[in-house]
Parts: C-alpha cells; structure tokens; sequence
C-alpha cells in the first residue's frame, strides 16, 4: 500500500500539469500583494467608508493577517478547479492513456489502487493548502508586517487582537484542506465514470458550482437541503474569525463564537469523503475494464 | 506437464452482446499458445478475464492450479502482460517506466536488472528518453519488456504486432521465439492474423464469434501435407478442363474468387508446376496456403464466394 502511494504520488509530482496549480497560486497571491503593497490606502479607506464616521482605527488595518483573509475568501473558491484537475484524472487520466488495464493487472487489489491513489491526492491537495498558506500568510506578514485584525462581517465589526489571530489561520487552514479534500474525493468520485480527463473535471466543477447556487439561494424549498451540501459546509473556515463577547461587548480572546458549527460542518465534509471514496471503491470493484 | 492455465466454460455477456460463449481451453508450461480469432472474436475479452480485468459471467480460470478468483495476488506476480497497445506513461523515460512496473509487481529492481531488461528488448540506448518520443514499436517492445521485468512464469501477449511495421512484427516475433526457447517462459499470444501464429505458436486455439473452433498442436495443424494451392491463371475454365482430366483431379478443392484450389502435400508442388506447363495452361500466380489457413480464412471472411467441386 506505501509502495502503491509513493508511486502515485511520484505519477503526480513528474506531471508538467500538476504545477499549475502551484503557479497559479502563487502568480494570483502576488499580484493582489503587489497591489495592496502599491495602493493599499485607497483599499483601507474602502473598506471603512460605511463606518469611518462612527468608528476611529488606530494603526495599520491593511497588514499580513487582512491581506491574508482577504486572500483566501477570493482563492478558496479558485482552488477546487485546481484540486479537480489532478483528483478528477486520477482513475479517468490513466484509462485515457491506457495505462488503467496494466495497473489493474498488477498483483494488488483493486481497493489499494483507489485508497492509494486517493492518498496520493489528498497529500497533492494538502501540499496546495500549504503553498497557499505560506504564500497568502507568511509572506503577506513578511511584506506587511502584522497587527490587530479588523473584519468587516455582513452586520458587524470584529476585532481581533495580534496574538488571537494566528492560531485562528492554522484551523482555518486546516479547515480549508478538509473542505478541499472533499472536492477531491468528489472529483475521484466522477473520475472512476470517464476515461478521459476533461469530463470529471467539468463535472465536478458543474456540481460545485450548482450546490454553491443551491446553498446561497434563500428560497424556502431548498432551505430544508442547504445542511445536506457539501458546499454548505465548505466555508465554515471563517467561523474562526467570528469571536464571543462578554455583556460588556468586549471580545473573549481566544474564543470562537459557535464551535459547534465547525464541528457539524467537518463532520459533514468527512461523511462526504468517506461516501465518495467508498462509493468509488465499490463501483471500481465491480467494474469491468474495457478501455 | 503442468497446466499453467485451465479455463472451464468461461462466457461473458454485455447486455444483450454473448462475446464469449462457453470457452474451455489449456495452456500446458513451455507453450506458445496462439489465440487466433478475428476482431470481435472474444479474444481480447477472454484475455481480459485471465487478467481479472472484466469479470466473468460464468466459468472458472485457473493458473498455476489456482483458482483465479480466489488467488488474484499470488497468481499476477507471476504474470506478465501486453494489453492490445503497449500503454506506458508517456511523461516518463523507458527507464522509470520499467521501475515503476517493477516495483508494482512487487520487485525491487536493481539498475542492472533494468538496463539487462532494457538491453533483450533493444532499448537500452534509449533508457533515459521519454516515451512519448518512441515509435509504435518501440513503445512495444518496452511494453514487453515491462511484461517481463519480474521474471514472471506466464506471458500474455494481446495483439502484440498491432500498428507495426513489418520489421517490428519480425522483432516481436523473434522475442516471442527467445522468450520460448531460451527463457523457456510460457505465452499466451492472440492474434486476428494466422501467418502470425503460425512462425511462433506450439498449439493453436482459433474461436469465432466467442466459441471454440479448432484446438490442437500447431505441428498438426500446419501440416505441410494439408497444403492449399491457390491458381490464378489467364483461362480458369480451361485450366479446370484439363486439370480435371489429368490426374491431378483427385487433388481438386474449390474455386474461390476466379482462383482454383488444390489440395496436396507441399513436396508436390514442383511436379503440379511442370505439369501445368505441360498442360499449357498460362500460369498468373501460384500461392501455396496451409489447408488451417484456408479454413481460417472461410470462418472469418464469410462474405467469400466458395464453389466446391464434385469429383
């Protein structure tokens, strides 16, 4: 089984394809810094036009920690094309090169061909994860500097002060990776149909981009839907930056304001994984190879 | 001898498609098995099936006296094969392309090892190019020589001359030979083509339409004794007048698309030659057939007209 992992992934990182993911990432990261480093005020003064009458900041709200958030709200929609690219090919790139038939050949079972390739896919999508991570954080907060962070929310302010704030991106960030190894679990779903690689990638793009309308739709028939989607669940990262106050309305550093809503939606997104990947497992087996 | 593989009343049915009906056949240690059949025959998918590829509707395959089923792993590791196209990672080098198939048949190949692999299939000044800059044939010989990497016991080869070019299905064919005789392995070899089978194979098995024809040694069945004259000659009807007053009558068979079918032993066919030049019929062409050929070509080509002579 680590044989079969080590090998897929070394199929995956000898792929020209699988860089362009890490290239987009990072040519997309470093155009909004370069703009936010150049023109970065008129951004601030932006953000805090709604407000700037009834609220006076003291400091520096454009630095590594805003950049870094703002990041990733516009990526993590970006990302599942990326992760889809190389999930959704796994089984259906192989039979599109006629390479499928030999695999299966081998003296190993067909359940460790999928939980292996299925390995080799989360750990691409993690390495992505923490491509995006060093670049939208650890560099943001290199180039900007860090500080308290300031986040507009659709009806509130939140202010998090610079020593709450880091451990917040580490469960964002893992958040965000189980979020997009659901996508490539849903991606290796589509990929054991297809024998070619556009198909499942378009597919599993199309159902993420349905499900998202699903779930952003207020419509009462489809409200009763909305927690059974993956991409409900998706987004739960940003309860990490929601905090509790006290009767004071002052902020409980170290605090989330609803926990539970992360534990729910992770537990959502795992029971999507497992049924991905055990759905693959079992139609795979009973499969009959013809291409 | 062992039976390195038995198959019972193998069938496999796609919806309303019977690709293979009822096959049963052996595979003794040391063969070269010809599996002979046209496209759409049922060869493929019974190679399929002894690969665990598709899934039988019903029959049972045993290799190495194991149940196919039952023993998947232990069986594969001693199996090398060749799927219709020889389909390799076109993005890697012939090199890392053997040691990842090695390694997936379970070995830890050592440089040697795959060099010594690359050199038997003529590759090894090739090793470290990608795939995607080889030819159909080299892509073949490399898929053969990833067939081969683990030492396995049996070999099967699907369409192995697929898109060749004659001196690649020579180079097949000489492998195929080397790999009987000298690596004393035991292959499996399918083909729409007799000529093919018929240099390399011991025995021959030959379906239609997924059932089994003919089984049996290939020495016996490409008997020079029952060799098919075919004739073309520029008057057919009064070469067939004098032919059928002479004594060569009772050597008579059929006329086949303004051709006359002789029947006889090969040796013979120096004597028949003079006697036509002798009977002043004006010779086009004279192409001796193997008698297996002949009916091969009458079970895959049923749209030939065949007319047989009453003696």
């Amino acid at each position: 089984m680590w044989t079969l992992t080590q090998i897929e992934l070394y199929k995956i990182f000898r792929r020209p394809r699988t860089y362009i993911a890490f290239i987009a990432i990072a040519a997309l990261i470093t155009i909004i810094q370069f703009g936010l480093k150049v023109d970065g005020k008129s951004y601030a003064d932006f953000l805090m036009k709604d407000i700037g009458g009834t609220m006076e900041i003291d400091g520096n709200i454009i630095n590594g920690y805003l950049i870094c958030y703002i990041m990733l709200q516009l990526l993590l929609v970006h990302v599942p094309l990326l992760v889809a690219l190389i999930a959704a090919d796994m089984i259906s790139g192989e039979a599109n090169m006629g390479t499928l038939r030999l695999l299966i050949s081998k003296p190993f079972s067909r359940t460790e061909l999928l939980l292996a390739k299925f390995f080799a896919s989360t750990v691409y999508t993690l390495l992505l994860l923490v491509w995006l991570a060093i670049l939208a954080l650890f560099l943001s907060m290199w180039i900007f500097g860090t500080g308290d962070m300031f986040l507009m929310k659709s009806s509130y302010v939140v202010l998090l002060s610079e020593n709450d704030v880091f451990w917040r991106y580490a469960g964002a960030f893992v958040f965000a990776a189980l979020a997009m190894v659901t996508v490539a679990a849903l991606g290796f779903f589509l990929s054991i149909f297809a024998e070619n690689s556009i198909g499942p990638i378009v597919a599993t793009m199309s159902v993420i981009v349905f499900f998202t309308i699903l779930s952003t739709l207020n419509i009462p028939i489809f409200n009763a839907l909305k927690p059974y989607l993956f991409t409900t669940h998706m987004i739960s990262w940003k309860e990490f930056f929601d905090i509790q106050v006290n009767d004071a309305n002052e902020a409980i550093v170290g605090s989330i304001q609803n926990p539970q809503k992360i534990v729910n939606s992770a537990l959502v997104l795992i029971v999507h994984i497992f049924g991905f990947v055990g759905g693959s497992i079992w139609i795979f087996n009973k499969k009959d190879v013809l291409s | 001898m062992q039976q390195i593989v038995q198959v019972k009343g193998l069938s496999k049915q796609f919806k309303n498609l019977t690709a293979v009906n009822d096959l049963s056949f052996s595979v003794n240690e040391g063969d070269v098995y010809g599996f002979l059949g046209q496209n759409g025959a049922g060869k493929s998918t019974s190679i399929r099936m002894m690969l665990t590829l598709i899934e039988p509707t019903s029959g049972q395959i045993e290799l190495f006296g194991m149940d196919l089923a039952r023993n998947r792993r232990e069986i594969l590791r001693n199996v090398g094969a060749v799927i219709e196209k020889p389909d390799v990672y076109k993005y890697l080098s012939a090199y890392e392309n053997l040691e990842l198939f090695a390694r997936l048949s379970g070995i830890k190949p050592t440089k040697k090892l795959l060099m010594d692999q690359l050199e038997m299939v003529g590759l090894a000044a090739r090793a470290n190019d990608r795939v995607k800059t080889f030819s159909q044939g080299m892509k073949q010989r490399l898929g053969i020589g990833i067939a081969l990497v683990h030492n396995p016991q049996l070999i099967v080869l699907d369409e192995p001359t697929n898109g060749l070019d004659p001196q690649g299905i020579a180079d097949i064919r000489n492998l195929i030979l080397h790999l009987s005789r000298d690596l004393k392995k035991t292959i499996v070899v399918s083909s729409h083509l007799l000529s093919e089978i018929e240099q390399v194979a011991t025995r021959v098995l030959i379906i239609d339409k997924g059932r089994k024809l003919v089984e049996g040694n290939a020495a016996e069945l490409f008997d020079p004794a029952q060799t098919i004259v075919e004739l073309q000659t520029m008057d057919n009807a009064f070469a067939l007048e004098q032919l059928k007053a002479s004594p060569w009558s009772t050597y008579l068979q059929a006329q086949r698309n303004s051709a006359i079918l002789l029947k006889l032993n090969r040796t013979e066919i120096p004597a028949l030659h003079t006697a036509l030049a002798a009977m002043q019929i004006q010779l086009l062409s004279l192409q001796p057939r193997h008698s297996l050929e002949d009916y091969f070509l009458q079970i895959t080509s049923g749209n030939q007209h065949v007319d047989t002579y009453t003696n």
